[in-house]
């Protein structure tokens, strides 16, 4: 398969190198395909097939593009796919990858909507379910620990992760009252300081 | 079908809530779809969430079900335009503007900012998922169990999910 991307530093990844053209049509298929076949969470498919498969961005771009689907609203998938697809083709890039990323799933569930209308209330889809939903709870918190691991540098950080969890859970606030509440006092808590004491030095 | 316009609207609102991940807008959407709407009853909504995360894609692609069920396929079709449309459209716009604003230093503060309240609502809305799906010791125990083993290893959190359904059946099995 990565034939010439053995070695993804083999490259040096620069500006200068013009990226591998890529049709509207290969995009939709691409991202069909990473679609159909990301099992378990869609990132690190992302990154194989755009990255080192097709050399369509570098991992610089990559992990920009990451970020920044992160700040966003929206699932990383969809809007990795509509910034990679308006890099590589404008609009018409963004929106076949989005719809082609979203195709197979969709039509899984369709199916499953159909089948537990049919099929939900037998002792073992029932029981099947139950465990799904045991286990989907410990996949959530697992994803929880791996986030804070990452993203959470100062104590301050985890009090303004519990002041979010009670907001919404205990004072039954609407999520966008305590996204902008609590979100407003932490991004003041980070406000730009001038020594950046904490980021990598120049 | 009469509820087009309420699930384009619910959707495209729940949309803008997803921060960090589909699960921050879980809590908002049990209000609206269950307690509001009676799209669907709390338990099918955790059961469709969790099996949607056996589902390959976006891990949110249980709203088409929610969809389906309000409106058939058209439903279904209006579901995702909605959940998908606004955020899609805003990444579009942003993220130009963003990449500019590299050396803006409110920027860094942003991201720092918003990644404990993202986490935090990804927190509360597994804990709202929670009320519902653990109801005793064994499902307390599996969801424990499927924490720890994907701490301690490197597994495909899907494969995790068909664990519990084997485990499901072989446990909760009425006698």
């Amino acid at each position: 398969m990565g034939n010439a991307a053995v070695g993804p530093t083999s490259q040096v990844p620069d500006a200068a190198v013009p990226i591998a053209p890529a049709s509207i049509w290969e995009i939709f298929l691409e991202f069909l395909i990473i679609g159909a076949t990301s099992f378990g969470g869609v990132v690190p498919y992302l990154r194989g097939s755009l990255v080192t498969k097709r050399q369509w961005i570098d991992d610089k771009e990559f992990v920009e593009m990451l970020s920044i689907s992160q700040s966003l609203p929206g699932l990383n998938a969809t809007n990795m796919a509509v910034l990679v697809g308006e890099k590589l083709r404008g609009w018409l890039g963004s929106v076949v990858a989005i719809v082609g990323i979203c195709l197979p799933g969709g039509a899984l569930m369709y199916a499953v909507g159909l089948f537990y209308h049919l099929h939900g209330d037998h002792p073992w889809t029932t029981a099947g379910l139950k465990g799904v939903a045991a286990a989907a709870v410990g996949l959530i918190l697992s994803t929880v620990v791996g986030l804070s691991k990452k993203a959470l540098s100062h104590k301050f950080d985890f009090a303004f992760m519990a002041a979010t969890v009670l907001a919404v859970n205990r004072l039954h606030w609407s999520v966008p009252r305590a996204l902008l509440l609590v979100g407003a006092v932490a991004i003041l808590f980070h406000y730009p300081r001038n020594s950046e004491k904490d980021d990598k030095d120049q | 079908m009469n509820q087009a316009p309420t699930l384009l609207r619910v959707f495209a609102y729940l949309s803008l809530l997803t921060v960090g991940g589909g699960m921050a807008a879980f809590p908002e959407m049990k209000v609206l779809t269950v307690d509001e709407h009676h799209w669907l009853t709390f338990a099918q909504l955790i059961h469709i969430y969790s099996v949607g995360q056996m589902a390959p894609g976006p891990n949110m692609m249980m709203i088409v079900v929610i969809g389906q069920w309000a409106g058939g396929f058209l439903g279904a079709l209006l579901t995702v335009l909605a959940f998908f449309g606004p955020t899609a459209l805003l990444a579009f716009v942003v993220a130009k503007g963003w990449r500019k604003l590299e050396k803006w230093p409110w920027r860094r503060s942003i991201q720092r900012g918003l990644a404990p309240v993202s986490i935090g609502l990804l927190l509360a809305g597994c804990f709202t998922m929670a009320k519902g799906a653990i109801t005793g010791f064994e499902t307390g125990a599996l969801a424990v169990g499927t924490l720890l083993v994907l701490l301690q290893y490197k597994i495909n959190p899907a494969m995790l999910v068909v664990a519990g359904a084997v485990i499901g059946i072989f446990s909760f099995m009425p006698k």
